[in-house]
Protein backbone atom coordinates (compact mmCIF):
# COMPACT_ATOMS: atom_id res chain seq x y z
CA UNK A 1 0.00 0.00 0.00
CA UNK A 2 2.56 2.04 1.31
CA UNK A 3 5.04 1.53 -2.03
CA UNK A 4 1.79 2.14 -4.37
CA UNK A 5 1.20 5.09 -3.05
CA UNK A 6 4.39 6.30 -3.22
CA UNK A 7 4.43 5.15 -6.69
CA UNK A 8 1.29 6.77 -7.58
CA UNK A 9 2.89 10.05 -6.08
CA UNK A 10 6.36 9.66 -8.16
CA UNK A 11 4.68 9.02 -10.76
CA UNK A 12 2.26 12.04 -10.63
CA UNK A 13 4.83 14.24 -9.75
CA UNK A 14 7.10 13.19 -12.57
CA UNK A 15 3.71 14.01 -14.92
CA UNK A 16 3.09 17.37 -13.36
CA UNK A 17 7.02 18.13 -13.85
CA UNK A 18 6.48 17.33 -17.75
CA UNK A 19 3.44 18.92 -17.93
CA UNK A 20 4.90 22.48 -16.52
CA UNK A 21 8.46 21.80 -18.93
CA UNK A 22 6.20 21.60 -21.80
CA UNK A 23 4.06 24.11 -20.79
CA UNK A 24 7.71 26.19 -19.99
CA UNK A 25 8.64 25.19 -23.45
CA UNK A 26 4.97 26.10 -25.10
CA UNK A 27 5.60 29.93 -23.54
CA UNK A 28 9.40 29.99 -24.70
CA UNK A 29 8.38 29.34 -28.18
CA UNK A 30 5.21 32.02 -28.52
CA UNK A 31 6.48 35.00 -30.33
CA UNK A 32 6.41 37.58 -28.18
CA UNK A 33 6.69 41.28 -30.64
CA UNK A 34 7.72 44.18 -28.54
CA UNK A 35 6.59 47.12 -31.06
CA UNK A 36 7.78 49.79 -28.34
CA UNK A 37 11.82 49.79 -28.18
CA UNK A 38 14.40 52.58 -28.73
CA UNK A 39 18.20 52.42 -29.36
CA UNK A 40 20.44 55.73 -28.88
CA UNK A 41 20.47 57.83 -25.78
CA UNK A 42 17.92 59.14 -23.70
CA UNK A 43 19.07 62.79 -23.33
CA UNK A 44 18.55 63.10 -19.60
CA UNK A 45 19.83 60.36 -17.85
CA UNK A 46 22.25 57.26 -18.70
CA UNK A 47 19.75 53.99 -19.02
CA UNK A 48 21.27 50.63 -17.93
CA UNK A 49 20.24 49.00 -21.09
CA UNK A 50 20.98 51.93 -23.66
CA UNK A 51 23.43 49.72 -25.34
CA UNK A 52 22.10 47.74 -28.35
CA UNK A 53 24.00 44.08 -26.94
CA UNK A 54 22.59 44.34 -23.52
CA UNK A 55 19.25 45.99 -24.38
CA UNK A 56 19.03 42.57 -26.87
CA UNK A 57 20.37 40.56 -23.52
CA UNK A 58 17.24 41.59 -21.51
CA UNK A 59 14.79 41.54 -24.12
CA UNK A 60 15.70 37.92 -24.54
CA UNK A 61 15.86 37.02 -21.15
CA UNK A 62 12.06 38.01 -21.26
CA UNK A 63 11.27 36.47 -24.28
CA UNK A 64 11.23 38.36 -26.50
CA UNK A 65 11.13 37.30 -30.23
CA UNK A 66 10.96 40.50 -31.76
CA UNK A 67 11.66 44.28 -30.85
CA UNK A 68 10.47 47.06 -33.20
CA UNK A 69 13.14 49.44 -32.48
CA UNK A 70 13.91 53.40 -32.88
CA UNK A 71 16.62 55.53 -31.59
CA UNK A 72 16.05 58.13 -29.12
CA UNK A 73 18.77 60.05 -31.32
CA UNK A 74 16.02 61.46 -33.32
CA UNK A 75 14.19 63.14 -30.76
CA UNK A 76 17.16 65.90 -30.90
CA UNK A 77 19.08 65.92 -33.39
CA UNK A 78 18.82 66.91 -36.48
CA UNK A 79 20.73 64.89 -39.10
CA UNK A 80 17.89 62.48 -39.11
CA UNK A 81 19.87 60.13 -41.91
CA UNK A 82 23.04 59.56 -40.00
CA UNK A 83 20.34 58.73 -37.11
CA UNK A 84 18.59 55.82 -39.31
CA UNK A 85 21.75 54.82 -40.66
CA UNK A 86 23.43 53.96 -36.85
CA UNK A 87 19.81 52.44 -35.92
CA UNK A 88 19.95 50.10 -39.32
CA UNK A 89 23.73 49.19 -38.53
CA UNK A 90 22.59 48.00 -35.10
CA UNK A 91 19.89 46.00 -36.26
CA UNK A 92 21.73 44.33 -38.73
CA UNK A 93 24.55 43.07 -35.79
CA UNK A 94 21.38 41.91 -33.60
CA UNK A 95 18.63 40.52 -35.44
CA UNK A 96 16.04 40.63 -33.17
CA UNK A 97 15.65 44.07 -33.90
CA UNK A 98 13.27 45.62 -36.39
CA UNK A 99 14.51 48.73 -37.43
CA UNK A 100 12.11 51.80 -37.25
CA UNK A 101 13.00 55.20 -38.85
CA UNK A 102 13.03 58.09 -36.83
CA UNK A 103 11.49 61.03 -39.26
CA UNK A 104 11.05 64.90 -38.09
CA UNK A 105 8.92 66.36 -41.03
CA UNK A 106 9.79 70.12 -39.20
CA UNK A 107 13.36 69.55 -40.84
CA UNK A 108 14.23 70.89 -44.49
CA UNK A 109 13.82 67.89 -46.62
CA UNK A 110 12.67 65.64 -44.16
CA UNK A 111 10.32 63.80 -46.99
CA UNK A 112 14.10 62.45 -48.13
CA UNK A 113 14.27 60.91 -44.95
CA UNK A 114 11.24 58.61 -45.65
CA UNK A 115 12.88 57.44 -49.06
CA UNK A 116 16.07 56.77 -47.07
CA UNK A 117 14.09 54.52 -44.52
CA UNK A 118 12.31 52.55 -47.53
CA UNK A 119 15.73 52.37 -49.26
CA UNK A 120 17.69 51.01 -46.02
CA UNK A 121 14.81 48.55 -46.27
CA UNK A 122 12.50 49.40 -43.16
CA UNK A 123 9.76 48.78 -42.29
CA UNK A 124 8.08 51.45 -40.83
CA UNK A 125 8.54 54.64 -39.45
CA UNK A 126 8.31 56.39 -35.96
CA UNK A 127 7.31 60.16 -35.55
CA UNK A 128 7.99 61.88 -32.44
CA UNK A 129 5.22 65.32 -32.37
CA UNK A 130 5.99 66.56 -29.17
CA UNK A 131 9.49 66.50 -29.31
CA UNK A 132 9.27 67.69 -33.01
CA UNK A 133 7.07 70.68 -31.95
CA UNK A 134 3.76 69.83 -34.53
CA UNK A 135 -0.28 69.37 -33.87
CA UNK A 136 -1.36 66.23 -35.57
CA UNK A 137 -3.52 68.56 -37.52
CA UNK A 138 -0.51 70.02 -39.36
CA UNK A 139 -0.55 69.84 -42.57
CA UNK A 140 3.08 67.72 -42.72
CA UNK A 141 1.58 65.35 -40.65
CA UNK A 142 -1.00 64.27 -43.11
CA UNK A 143 1.89 64.56 -45.66
CA UNK A 144 4.08 62.38 -43.54
CA UNK A 145 1.27 59.47 -43.40
CA UNK A 146 0.67 60.06 -47.15
CA UNK A 147 3.95 59.81 -47.84
CA UNK A 148 4.95 56.97 -45.41
CA UNK A 149 2.24 55.03 -46.91
CA UNK A 150 3.17 55.30 -50.46
CA UNK A 151 6.57 53.71 -49.44
CA UNK A 152 4.88 50.83 -47.58
CA UNK A 153 5.52 52.00 -44.46
CA UNK A 154 3.44 51.21 -41.21
CA UNK A 155 3.71 54.81 -39.06
CA UNK A 156 3.90 55.10 -35.15
CA UNK A 157 3.10 58.03 -33.26
CA UNK A 158 5.19 57.74 -29.94
CA UNK A 159 2.73 60.50 -27.82
CA UNK A 160 4.03 60.87 -24.21
CA UNK A 161 7.90 60.49 -23.77
CA UNK A 162 7.92 61.50 -20.15
CA UNK A 163 5.49 62.62 -17.78
CA UNK A 164 4.82 66.33 -17.78
CA UNK A 165 5.17 66.87 -13.67
CA UNK A 166 9.53 65.71 -14.31
CA UNK A 167 10.47 67.08 -17.77
CA UNK A 168 12.92 69.70 -17.80
CA UNK A 169 10.97 73.19 -18.08
CA UNK A 170 13.55 74.53 -20.56
CA UNK A 171 12.85 71.65 -22.62
CA UNK A 172 9.01 70.93 -22.07
CA UNK A 173 7.26 68.57 -24.70
CA UNK A 174 3.54 68.65 -23.74
CA UNK A 175 1.67 65.34 -24.81
CA UNK A 176 0.48 66.05 -27.97
CA UNK A 177 -3.66 66.27 -28.99
CA UNK A 178 -5.07 63.45 -30.49
CA UNK A 179 -8.27 64.83 -31.18
CA UNK A 180 -7.27 65.64 -35.30
CA UNK A 181 -5.88 62.30 -35.70
CA UNK A 182 -9.36 60.66 -37.06
CA UNK A 183 -9.59 63.61 -39.49
CA UNK A 184 -5.70 63.21 -40.38
CA UNK A 185 -6.65 59.59 -41.02
CA UNK A 186 -9.34 59.92 -43.94
CA UNK A 187 -7.01 62.28 -45.26
CA UNK A 188 -4.25 59.51 -45.57
CA UNK A 189 -5.97 56.62 -47.03
CA UNK A 190 -4.19 53.29 -46.25
CA UNK A 191 -2.20 54.58 -43.48
CA UNK A 192 -1.12 52.03 -41.12
CA UNK A 193 -1.03 54.05 -37.80
CA UNK A 194 0.11 52.33 -34.18
CA UNK A 195 0.10 54.88 -30.98
CA UNK A 196 3.18 54.39 -28.64
CA UNK A 197 2.60 55.49 -25.04
CA UNK A 198 -0.60 56.33 -25.57
CA UNK A 199 -2.47 57.09 -22.31
CA UNK A 200 -6.05 56.61 -21.97
CA UNK A 201 -6.71 59.83 -19.88
CA UNK A 202 -5.37 61.90 -22.71
CA UNK A 203 -7.95 61.82 -24.62
CA UNK A 204 -12.14 61.75 -24.16
CA UNK A 205 -14.03 59.15 -24.24
CA UNK A 206 -15.33 60.10 -27.68
CA UNK A 207 -11.61 60.28 -29.24
CA UNK A 208 -11.01 56.56 -28.65
CA UNK A 209 -14.05 55.29 -30.10
CA UNK A 210 -13.52 57.62 -32.99
CA UNK A 211 -9.67 55.70 -32.94
CA UNK A 212 -11.86 52.00 -32.60
CA UNK A 213 -14.00 52.43 -36.14
CA UNK A 214 -10.73 53.45 -37.56
CA UNK A 215 -7.67 51.02 -38.39
CA UNK A 216 -5.02 52.42 -35.56
CA UNK A 217 -3.67 50.11 -33.12
CA UNK A 218 -2.30 50.70 -29.91
CA UNK A 219 0.83 49.64 -27.29
CA UNK A 220 0.60 48.98 -24.17
CA UNK A 221 3.55 50.62 -22.40
CA UNK A 222 1.95 53.32 -20.79
CA UNK A 223 -1.30 51.91 -19.84
CA UNK A 224 -2.17 52.03 -16.31
CA UNK A 225 -4.80 51.66 -13.68
CA UNK A 226 -5.39 47.95 -12.31
CA UNK A 227 -6.14 45.27 -14.88
CA UNK A 228 -5.69 47.85 -17.53
CA UNK A 229 -5.96 45.70 -20.35
CA UNK A 230 -9.39 43.96 -19.33
CA UNK A 231 -10.36 47.61 -19.26
CA UNK A 232 -9.21 48.53 -22.19
CA UNK A 233 -10.91 45.88 -23.94
CA UNK A 234 -14.30 47.00 -22.48
CA UNK A 235 -13.93 49.86 -24.85
CA UNK A 236 -10.99 48.47 -27.56
CA UNK A 237 -11.69 45.66 -30.45
CA UNK A 238 -8.86 43.11 -29.32
CA UNK A 239 -7.72 42.96 -32.81
CA UNK A 240 -5.91 46.61 -32.05
CA UNK A 241 -4.12 45.57 -28.61
CA UNK A 242 -0.19 45.13 -29.07
CA UNK A 243 2.39 44.68 -26.46
CA UNK A 244 4.77 47.42 -26.20
CA UNK A 245 7.38 47.91 -23.49
CA UNK A 246 9.04 51.69 -23.70
CA UNK A 247 12.43 49.75 -22.94
CA UNK A 248 15.06 50.98 -22.13
CA UNK A 249 13.56 53.94 -20.74
CA UNK A 250 10.81 52.15 -18.62
CA UNK A 251 11.93 48.51 -16.93
CA UNK A 252 11.03 45.88 -19.43
CA UNK A 253 9.26 43.99 -16.78
CA UNK A 254 6.63 46.22 -16.26
CA UNK A 255 4.83 45.67 -19.36
CA UNK A 256 5.63 41.88 -19.31
CA UNK A 257 3.34 41.71 -16.16
CA UNK A 258 0.48 43.51 -17.85
CA UNK A 259 -0.28 40.35 -19.66
CA UNK A 260 -0.43 38.28 -15.96
CA UNK A 261 -2.42 41.25 -14.52
CA UNK A 262 -5.40 40.99 -16.46
CA UNK A 263 -7.01 37.87 -16.56
CA UNK A 264 -6.49 37.21 -20.64
CA UNK A 265 -7.81 34.43 -22.84
CA UNK A 266 -5.44 32.15 -25.19
CA UNK A 267 -6.90 33.83 -27.82
CA UNK A 268 -6.31 37.50 -26.46
CA UNK A 269 -2.87 36.80 -25.18
CA UNK A 270 -2.24 35.48 -28.92
CA UNK A 271 -3.68 38.86 -30.45
CA UNK A 272 -1.77 40.91 -27.94
CA UNK A 273 1.66 39.40 -27.89
CA UNK A 274 2.25 39.16 -31.36
CA UNK A 275 -0.82 38.46 -33.83
CA UNK A 276 -1.76 42.01 -34.07
CA UNK A 277 1.44 43.46 -34.00
CA UNK A 278 2.32 40.98 -37.27
CA UNK A 279 -0.67 41.55 -39.04
CA UNK A 280 -0.08 45.63 -38.86
CA UNK A 281 3.51 45.98 -39.82
CA UNK A 282 2.93 43.20 -42.75
CA UNK A 283 -0.18 44.91 -44.16
CA UNK B 1 9.30 36.63 -2.50
CA UNK B 2 6.78 38.06 -0.12
CA UNK B 3 5.10 41.24 -1.43
CA UNK B 4 3.23 43.66 0.75
CA UNK B 5 1.88 46.74 -1.04
CA UNK B 6 2.05 49.98 1.01
CA UNK B 7 0.23 52.40 -1.34
CA UNK B 8 -3.75 51.31 -2.71
CA UNK B 9 -6.57 52.88 -3.39
CA UNK B 10 -10.43 51.57 -4.25
CA UNK B 11 -11.23 51.13 -7.78
CA UNK B 12 -13.50 53.56 -9.39
CA UNK B 13 -15.05 50.54 -10.88
CA UNK B 14 -15.80 46.70 -9.85
CA UNK B 15 -19.17 47.66 -8.07
CA UNK B 16 -20.94 50.72 -6.05
CA UNK B 17 -19.93 49.32 -2.94
CA UNK B 18 -17.26 50.04 -1.31
CA UNK B 19 -17.04 45.52 -0.38
CA UNK B 20 -17.19 44.75 -4.47
CA UNK B 21 -14.48 47.32 -5.04
CA UNK B 22 -12.45 45.66 -2.47
CA UNK B 23 -13.25 42.58 -3.72
CA UNK B 24 -11.33 43.38 -6.93
CA UNK B 25 -8.62 44.73 -5.92
CA UNK B 26 -7.89 42.30 -3.72
CA UNK B 27 -8.69 39.63 -6.85
CA UNK B 28 -6.43 41.39 -9.18
CA UNK B 29 -3.88 41.47 -6.30
CA UNK B 30 -3.60 37.68 -6.20
CA UNK B 31 -2.63 37.42 -9.67
CA UNK B 32 0.04 39.34 -8.83
CA UNK B 33 1.19 37.46 -5.41
CA UNK B 34 0.88 40.38 -3.41
CA UNK B 35 0.16 39.32 0.41
CA UNK B 36 -0.99 42.16 2.06
CA UNK B 37 -2.18 46.27 1.22
CA UNK B 38 -2.68 48.99 2.61
CA UNK B 39 -5.96 50.85 1.94
CA UNK B 40 -6.43 54.40 2.14
CA UNK B 41 -8.88 57.03 1.42
CA UNK B 42 -12.61 56.21 -0.05
CA UNK B 43 -14.21 57.15 -2.87
CA UNK B 44 -14.98 59.89 -4.35
CA UNK B 45 -11.21 61.66 -3.54
CA UNK B 46 -11.88 64.90 -2.00
CA UNK B 47 -7.86 66.97 -1.98
CA UNK B 48 -9.31 68.97 1.19
CA UNK B 49 -11.79 67.12 3.47
CA UNK B 50 -14.20 68.77 5.59
CA UNK B 51 -13.96 66.18 9.17
CA UNK B 52 -17.69 64.58 7.78
CA UNK B 53 -16.09 63.69 4.41
CA UNK B 54 -12.90 62.01 6.09
CA UNK B 55 -14.71 60.38 7.82
CA UNK B 56 -16.67 59.53 5.89
CA UNK B 57 -14.03 57.96 3.34
CA UNK B 58 -12.62 56.25 6.78
CA UNK B 59 -16.18 54.40 7.48
CA UNK B 60 -15.47 52.96 3.76
CA UNK B 61 -12.29 51.75 4.66
CA UNK B 62 -13.61 50.35 7.80
CA UNK B 63 -16.08 48.61 6.10
CA UNK B 64 -14.08 46.38 4.14
CA UNK B 65 -11.43 45.84 6.90
CA UNK B 66 -13.10 42.89 8.89
CA UNK B 67 -14.28 40.61 5.75
CA UNK B 68 -10.54 41.10 4.57
CA UNK B 69 -8.60 40.80 7.98
CA UNK B 70 -5.84 38.48 6.52
CA UNK B 71 -4.94 40.56 3.74
CA UNK B 72 -5.81 44.17 4.19
CA UNK B 73 -4.56 47.29 6.72
CA UNK B 74 -6.31 50.52 7.00
CA UNK B 75 -4.52 54.24 7.34
CA UNK B 76 -6.55 56.69 8.70
CA UNK B 77 -7.20 59.60 5.87
CA UNK B 78 -6.61 62.91 7.96
CA UNK B 79 -6.70 66.45 6.75
CA UNK B 80 -4.63 68.63 9.13
CA UNK B 81 -6.14 71.74 8.13
CA UNK B 82 -8.73 70.56 10.43
CA UNK B 83 -6.85 69.38 13.20
CA UNK B 84 -8.77 68.57 16.79
CA UNK B 85 -10.96 66.40 14.18
CA UNK B 86 -7.71 64.63 12.55
CA UNK B 87 -6.74 63.97 16.30
CA UNK B 88 -10.20 62.92 16.96
CA UNK B 89 -10.19 60.99 13.98
CA UNK B 90 -6.96 59.40 15.00
CA UNK B 91 -8.31 58.44 17.88
CA UNK B 92 -11.17 56.56 16.18
CA UNK B 93 -9.49 54.91 13.78
CA UNK B 94 -6.16 53.53 15.02
CA UNK B 95 -6.12 54.28 19.16
CA UNK B 96 -9.66 52.53 19.36
CA UNK B 97 -10.10 51.00 15.90
CA UNK B 98 -8.30 48.50 13.76
CA UNK B 99 -6.16 50.78 11.38
CA UNK B 100 -2.60 51.01 11.76
CA UNK B 101 -1.21 53.80 9.93
CA UNK B 102 -1.69 57.80 8.52
CA UNK B 103 -2.12 58.94 5.08
CA UNK B 104 -1.74 62.66 4.64
CA UNK B 105 -2.36 63.54 1.16
CA UNK B 106 -2.74 67.41 0.02
CA UNK B 107 -4.48 69.35 1.84
CA UNK B 108 -1.76 71.22 4.33
CA UNK B 109 2.29 71.70 3.99
CA UNK B 110 3.90 69.31 6.16
CA UNK B 111 6.47 71.46 7.80
CA UNK B 112 3.70 72.87 9.74
CA UNK B 113 2.84 72.53 13.23
CA UNK B 114 -0.35 71.28 13.06
CA UNK B 115 0.90 68.14 11.16
CA UNK B 116 3.91 67.80 13.18
CA UNK B 117 1.27 67.49 16.49
CA UNK B 118 -0.29 64.77 14.28
CA UNK B 119 2.29 62.84 13.27
CA UNK B 120 3.62 62.80 16.96
CA UNK B 121 0.24 61.37 18.56
CA UNK B 122 0.43 59.12 15.85
CA UNK B 123 3.74 58.26 16.77
CA UNK B 124 2.65 57.63 20.02
CA UNK B 125 -0.12 55.21 18.56
CA UNK B 126 2.75 52.88 16.69
CA UNK B 127 1.08 54.04 13.93
CA UNK B 128 2.96 54.43 10.48
CA UNK B 129 2.58 57.60 9.32
CA UNK B 130 2.50 58.25 5.24
CA UNK B 131 3.22 61.67 3.92
CA UNK B 132 2.22 62.27 -0.20
CA UNK B 133 5.01 64.44 -1.56
CA UNK B 134 5.65 66.01 -5.04
CA UNK B 135 7.76 67.77 -7.07
CA UNK B 136 6.54 69.27 -9.95
CA UNK B 137 7.40 70.92 -12.89
CA UNK B 138 4.68 72.93 -13.10
CA UNK B 139 3.00 74.00 -9.87
CA UNK B 140 2.53 71.80 -6.71
CA UNK B 141 -1.28 71.84 -5.49
CA UNK B 142 -1.86 74.64 -2.98
CA UNK B 143 -1.22 72.39 0.03
CA UNK B 144 0.90 69.87 -1.70
CA UNK B 145 4.16 68.73 0.41
CA UNK B 146 7.40 68.37 -1.08
CA UNK B 147 10.45 66.28 -0.36
CA UNK B 148 12.62 68.87 1.07
CA UNK B 149 9.73 70.14 3.08
CA UNK B 150 9.30 66.53 4.58
CA UNK B 151 12.65 66.51 5.35
CA UNK B 152 12.09 69.10 7.22
CA UNK B 153 9.41 67.81 9.17
CA UNK B 154 11.41 64.68 9.91
CA UNK B 155 14.28 66.46 11.94
CA UNK B 156 11.69 67.27 14.37
CA UNK B 157 10.90 63.54 14.95
CA UNK B 158 12.98 62.41 17.05
CA UNK B 159 14.42 59.69 14.51
CA UNK B 160 10.77 58.26 14.05
CA UNK B 161 10.23 56.59 10.77
CA UNK B 162 7.73 58.85 8.46
CA UNK B 163 7.43 57.78 4.61
CA UNK B 164 8.12 60.03 1.55
CA UNK B 165 4.86 59.30 -0.60
CA UNK B 166 6.27 58.59 -4.36
CA UNK B 167 9.59 59.32 -3.61
CA UNK B 168 8.21 62.92 -5.21
CA UNK B 169 7.50 61.41 -7.89
CA UNK B 170 10.75 63.23 -9.96
CA UNK B 171 12.58 60.74 -7.90
CA UNK B 172 15.68 62.29 -8.77
CA UNK B 173 15.12 65.05 -7.17
CA UNK B 174 13.41 63.27 -4.22
CA UNK B 175 16.14 60.80 -3.23
CA UNK B 176 18.35 63.95 -3.01
CA UNK B 177 15.72 65.87 -0.70
CA UNK B 178 15.66 62.83 1.51
CA UNK B 179 18.62 61.38 1.43
CA UNK B 180 20.62 62.68 4.55
CA UNK B 181 17.03 62.63 6.77
CA UNK B 182 17.95 59.18 7.92
CA UNK B 183 14.18 58.27 9.47
CA UNK B 184 12.75 59.34 5.97
CA UNK B 185 11.27 56.15 4.02
CA UNK B 186 11.08 56.44 0.20
CA UNK B 187 7.72 55.12 -1.04
CA UNK B 188 7.90 53.80 -4.14
CA UNK B 189 4.83 53.94 -5.83
CA UNK B 190 2.63 56.06 -8.48
CA UNK B 191 4.93 57.60 -10.92
CA UNK B 192 5.64 55.75 -14.21
CA UNK B 193 8.38 52.76 -14.23
CA UNK B 194 11.55 54.65 -14.77
CA UNK B 195 14.46 52.35 -15.55
CA UNK B 196 17.05 53.75 -12.87
CA UNK B 197 15.04 54.73 -10.22
CA UNK B 198 15.15 51.65 -7.70
CA UNK B 199 18.97 51.52 -8.28
CA UNK B 200 19.89 54.92 -7.51
CA UNK B 201 17.02 54.62 -4.42
CA UNK B 202 19.11 51.76 -3.20
CA UNK B 203 22.77 53.62 -4.16
CA UNK B 204 21.61 56.62 -2.00
CA UNK B 205 19.42 55.59 0.73
CA UNK B 206 20.50 52.06 1.08
CA UNK B 207 17.52 49.12 0.46
CA UNK B 208 16.42 49.35 4.26
CA UNK B 209 15.05 52.64 3.71
CA UNK B 210 12.52 52.14 0.47
CA UNK B 211 9.19 50.28 0.09
CA UNK B 212 7.42 49.06 -2.62
CA UNK B 213 3.93 50.63 -3.33
CA UNK B 214 1.74 50.78 -6.41
CA UNK B 215 -0.89 53.29 -5.73
CA UNK B 216 -3.26 51.07 -7.60
CA UNK B 217 -6.21 51.26 -8.54
CA UNK B 218 -4.94 54.61 -10.53
CA UNK B 219 -1.83 52.71 -11.14
CA UNK B 220 -1.48 49.21 -12.72
CA UNK B 221 0.45 47.03 -10.11
CA UNK B 222 2.38 45.75 -12.87
CA UNK B 223 4.50 48.78 -13.83
CA UNK B 224 4.84 49.33 -9.85
CA UNK B 225 5.95 45.94 -9.53
CA UNK B 226 8.53 46.07 -11.86
CA UNK B 227 10.49 48.88 -10.46
CA UNK B 228 11.43 46.46 -7.63
CA UNK B 229 11.49 43.18 -9.79
CA UNK B 230 13.35 44.78 -12.90
CA UNK B 231 16.12 46.41 -10.45
CA UNK B 232 19.71 45.56 -10.94
CA UNK B 233 20.09 45.20 -7.23
CA UNK B 234 20.54 41.56 -5.16
CA UNK B 235 17.40 39.34 -3.98
CA UNK B 236 18.40 40.21 -0.33
CA UNK B 237 17.48 44.23 -1.54
CA UNK B 238 14.10 43.16 -3.46
CA UNK B 239 12.82 41.10 -0.26
CA UNK B 240 13.49 44.32 1.87
CA UNK B 241 11.90 46.62 -0.32
CA UNK B 242 9.22 44.11 -1.33
CA UNK B 243 7.93 43.41 2.23
CA UNK B 244 10.47 43.47 5.35
CA UNK B 245 10.91 47.15 5.56
CA UNK B 246 7.07 48.13 5.66
CA UNK B 247 6.88 44.63 8.26
CA UNK B 248 9.08 45.97 10.03
CA UNK B 249 7.50 49.31 10.69
CA UNK B 250 4.34 47.88 10.78
CA UNK B 251 5.47 45.23 13.38
CA UNK B 252 4.76 47.02 16.58
CA UNK B 253 0.99 48.00 16.20
CA UNK B 254 0.14 44.87 14.21
CA UNK B 255 1.25 43.34 17.45
CA UNK B 256 -0.59 45.58 19.74
CA UNK B 257 -3.37 45.10 17.66
CA UNK B 258 -2.85 40.99 17.60
CA UNK B 259 -3.05 41.27 14.35
CA UNK B 260 -1.04 37.95 12.66
CA UNK B 261 1.57 38.65 10.18
ZN1 LIG C 1 -2.10 57.31 -3.72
Amino acid sequence: MLRRRRFLQTTLAAAALAAARADAQQVERSPLIDTNVWLGRWPIRRLRLDDPGSLAGKLGQNGVTRAWASSLDGLLHKDIKAVNERLAHDCRQLPVFEPIGAINPMLPRWEADIAACAALKMRGIRLIPAYHGYKLDDPRFVEALRLATAQKLAVQLALVLEDARTQNPLMFAAPPDITPLPKALEAAPGARVMLLNWLRSMAGKPVLLALAGTNVVFDIAMLEGIAGIDATLEDMPLDRLCFGSYAPVFYHEAAKLKLQESDLSAAQLTAITHANAQRFLSA
Amino acid sequence: MRIWDLHTHFPTTGGATAEQRADKLIRIADRMGIERLCLYMGFPWSQDPAPEKFRAENDQVLSVLPKHADRLLGFVYLNPKHEDASLAELERCVANGPMVGVKLWVAQHCNTLEVERIVKRAHELKAVVFQHTWFKAGENYAGESTPSELAELAQRLDGKPIICGHTGGDWERGIRAIAAQKNVFADLAGSDPVAGYTEMAVRELGAERIIYGSDASGRSFSSQLAKVHGADIPDAAKRLIFAENLIRLLAPILREKGIKF
